[in-house]
């Protein structure tokens, strides 16, 4: 009953942040000149015979709904969310959701393969670490875990596309299909498809690796040193018992509660390893909405992104209790 | 707090031992007890961590590099570079006349012309237009006249061009046809028209009576191909001595005395000699090869590469510290109300917190980034607000951090103590309850900064950050969305990325190494 009290709490305070974040999104949206209108009015007026800018100013300015004060204006578009309506897209003249539902798979398959890989690697090696600590394995992974960590994305990607794609030419430089994808057939299409993906799921195992190692490694030498492990091996327990049985079980409880926490994020995107491949990928398409100053885009994404934290710290909070005996009884 | 003490281990008793071996103290004597402050201890275990020591050097040479190496470099920031290049630009062209043109009466009409022509091309020595009979006389190789059925000559035909020696001169009718028809004999010799003479010499150079030079005949005809260029007949002559003696390269003397090289080409699309002079232009000199004056090249605006690391070097590590000693102020005044406070302040700041920390900061950056692009922000002012917001968006984590801290260190007897004795609530906080935050805060810093160098290099690289005329690593990266870049001129952005990875990578050992020194349960 207390878990679901503490659920309950936590979920409602969790809609109070979201509608601050939302509320602060949508002022700085609006209180930034919006270049998309303004761009569209300057087209607009080039053309020969045409109104003047202002004019056209004043007449986009309604047709696109701006006309509205801040405060109002944040209320029609959170009234009009809650009933699931987002809006339609300027810059790709579609509603929001239509669009999203349309580059929402590719960036979750993208980010549930590199995750899959991520851990797969990250809790041996972060094991491994914690076991050998202060030796010359532990120092490897440890200064390769903090190298991973400090790589600039783009320089990452700009190496791996020297290598791969220009020195080797083992893929395409951009883009998720060759130029001969529509001659191909179904099975080598999906072949087509995995080569394009593979630099960029790399680029984001490799960037995301370094943090979860340490996590990893951290968690394990914790454990490593409570005194249940000793007790194990006073017991005379083979070193191999102690580590499986022992000390791995008791790790898994942060690194659930971990994984929890970072599923929403599946559904993030990852906006420079998209943008970077031409990936079509919710990434790709909000950072080319948010340059343009696609309001409704923008809005959508980044709500979007504040709720993913936000049901990514409440699942993690949940998992922590459900998983841990020991939090659930006091 | 901490026990400033430190029992010697025996290792160390040895060494202390060797040094002070004639004195023996009591095994109760303090100074038996090496003293250690806890700075002194923090640093020891910091400075025995070889990676953390290793980033300390790193971060030390990149200081040098940006902040001195900017001063002792030879060029400024943004100073430009050019170098003087030679390409053959088009100068003239010329073309073997290989139709016929005409001269004539007015009698000679185009029609007439064309019927000429047709006659010439069937060999037939007259045709027939519009009921009269004109005839067609062969003069010379390429030279028919057209005579009308009254037997006048009414024009004629050529392939060969008379050049008058000046401009505009241009003989009478009688006159160039005698002298086509001394061209067609092929022959020196002298011929009179209009009742002057003329001679001409074996190469169609014609002279009058006195010996001036009156024009020559040629079948190429030499024209300018830049507008501004006036081609004298020396030069036209001498192109044609060239073509005909089969030449590619040959060196013209002006009146000035200048020698100019050409180049001779024979272009077979248009069936026409052209001929190109090596001409030097001044240019940005852009991505040239690493060499002495320039160790790392230059870049696409023709600036050393070098002297630009040194520069986005000194701004990506001023914007990392200003972004975070900015956000670090409101981290600690927020968290340490937070924290000391408690009850419905603590509850409202972290409820502030928490929503700063769900708004989500890279699409925010983009996004301004792309108004204050819209908005044509100057560079100086752009960097400016970049730091702000950084700073601004930055300080939610760090103040969560303090305030958890100073919650706990409130509870502490140490603090009661403060009460009890009576200290302003100003000194409890900033004599007694900072200082002991200060080594969570240093290495949240210190970590804080390699990412902040991180975001303001990836904003910079997408061109929303730091902008040209200012140098930043990320914006001299943002050269490989040129993908030739990418691939030939590595000297341009390899540099840049690895001193930005040196960087992060060095703050973040340090930041390491410090979280280890500080943590006094840490046994090494």
């Amino acid at each position: 009953m207390n878990t679901l009290k503490y659920v309950v709490k936590r979920v409602l305070l969790s809609l109070v942040i979201l509608f601050f974040v939302a509320l602060i999104i949508y002022t700085i949206m609006r209180c930034l000149p919006t270049s998309y209108i303004e761009n569209v009015a300057r087209a607009k007026a080039t053309q020969p015979n045409s109104k003047t800018y202002e004019e056209w100013m004043a007449q986009l300015t309604v047709s696109y709904g701006m006309d509205k004060g801040i405060i109002s204006g944040f209320f029609v578009w959170l009234g009009q969310a809650l009933q699931g309506n987002f809006g339609d897209s300027w810059q790709y003249t579609a509603p929001v959701l239509q669009k999203f539902s349309e580059c929402i798979g590719i960036s979750f398959w993208m980010s549930a393969i590199s995750m899959v890989f991520e851990w797969l690697i990250a809790i041996p090696l972060g094991i491994l670490a914690a076991r050998k600590q202060y030796s010359k394995t532990d120092y490897t992974i440890s200064i390769t875990a903090i190298a991973c960590m400090s790589l600039p994305t783009f320089f990452l990607i700009a190496l791996l596309k020297l290598v791969f794609c220009i020195k080797l030419g083992w893929f395409d430089l951009i883009g998720v299909i060759g130029r001969d994808y529509a001659m191909l057939d179904p099975w080598h299409q999906f072949l087509d498809r995995a080569a394009h993906l593979v630099l960029p799921i790399f680029t984001l195992v490799l960037i995301s690796i370094g943090s979860l190692m340490r996590y990893v490694r951290t968690n394990m030498l914790e454990v490593l040193n409570a005194d249940y492990i000793r007790t194990a091996r006073a017991k005379g327990l083979s070193e191999s018992k102690v580590i499986n049985k022992h000390a791995f079980r008791n790790t898994l409880i942060p690194l659930v509660t971990f994984l929890g926490g970072s599923l929403p994020g599946l559904f993030g995107g990852a906006l420079f390893t998209e943008t970077m491949y031409s990936i079509p990928g919710i990434g790709y398409y909000s950072y080319h909405a948010m340059s343009a100053g696609d309001i409704p885009f923008s809005m959508f994404y980044m709500t979007f992104s504040a709720l993913l934290a936000l049901l990514g710290n409440l699942l993690a909070d949940i998992l922590y209790a459900v998983v841990d005996p020991r939090v659930r009884v006091s | 707090m901490a026990d400033n003490r430190k029992i010697l281990t025996d290792e160390e008793l040895e060494s202390t031992k060797n040094v002070s071996e004639n004195e023996e103290y009591s095994l109760n004597d303090d100074r038996r007890v090496k003293v250690l402050s806890p700075g002194a201890m923090v640093a020891k275990r910091f400075f025995r961590n070889r990676s953390a020591v290793f980033g300390i050097i790193v971060l030390i040479l990149m200081f040098l590099f940006s902040f001195v190496g900017g001063m002792l470099s030879p060029y400024g920031e943004s100073e430009l570079f050019y170098r003087e290049e030679f390409h053959q630009k088009e100068y003239a062209s010329a073309v073997e006349n290989k139709e016929f043109r005409y001269r004539g009466t007015d009698d000679f009409s185009a029609i007439i012309q064309a019927q000429m022509l047709l006659s010439i091309n069937k060999g037939a020595d007259s045709f027939e237009w519009m009921k009269e009979t004109y005839t067609v006389v062969k003069e010379g190789e390429d030279l028919y006249t057209c005579l009308n059925s009254s037997g006048e000559m009414i024009g004629f035909g050529f392939k060969s061009i008379f050049n008058p020696a000046q401009q505009g001169a241009e003989p009478d009718l009688e006159t160039l046809l005698a002298i086509q028809k001394a061209h067609a004999a092929n022959q020196a010799g002298t011929f009179t028209a209009g009742g002057k003479t003329y001679t001409i010499d074996e190469d169609s150079n014609i002279f009058t009576e006195s010996g001036e030079e009156f024009g020559y005949v040629s079948v190429y005809n030499v024209q300018p191909l830049m507008g501004d260029v006036f081609l004298s007949r020396e030069f036209k002559e001498q192109v044609i001595e060239e073509i005909e003696a089969g030449v590619n390269e040959f060196v013209f003397t002006d009146v000035d005395g200048e020698e100019h090289e050409y180049k001779l080409e024979y272009v077979a699309a248009n069936d026409r000699y052209t001929i190109t002079q090596a001409t030097a232009t001044r240019v940005y000199d852009r991505y040239s090869a690493p060499s002495k004056e320039h160790p790392l090249g230059t870049d696409k605006n023709g600036m050393d590469v070098m002297t630009r690391l040194m520069y986005g070097g000194r701004v990506s590590l001023t914007i990392g510290f200003v972004v975070e000693i900015l956000s670090t102020a409101i981290a600690l005044v927020l968290g340490g109300i937070s924290g000391y406070f408690g009850g419905w302040v603590d509850n409202l700041i972290m409820r502030i917190v928490d929503i700063f920390y769900c708004v989500p900061s890279m699409p925010i950056l983009i996004i301004i980034g792309a108004a204050m692009d819209n908005a044509s922000v100057p560079p100086k002012t752009r960097m400016i607000y970049l730091m702000l917001i950084l700073g601004v968006l930055g300080w939610p984590g760090l103040a969560r951090l303090i305030r958890g801290q100073i919650l706990s260190l409130r509870e502490q007897e140490f603090m009661t103590a403060t009460e009890a004795t009576g200290l302003s609530v100003k000194r409890r906080i900033f004599q007694h309850l900072i200082p002991n935050v200060i080594p969570q805060t240093i290495v949240s810093v210190t970590m804080g900064l390699g990412g902040t160098i991180l975001t303001e290099s990836s904003l910079s690289f997408l061109g929303l950050g730091v902008r040209f005329p200012f140098a930043s690593w990320g914006n001299i990266i943002n050269d490989i969305n040129d993908t030739y870049v990418l691939q030939h001129y590595l000297f341009v952005w390899i540099p840049a990325g690895l001193l930005l990875l040196a960087t992060v990578l060095a703050f973040n050992l340090v930041g390491d190494g410090l979280r280890d020194a500080f943590d006094p349960k840490m046994k090494r």
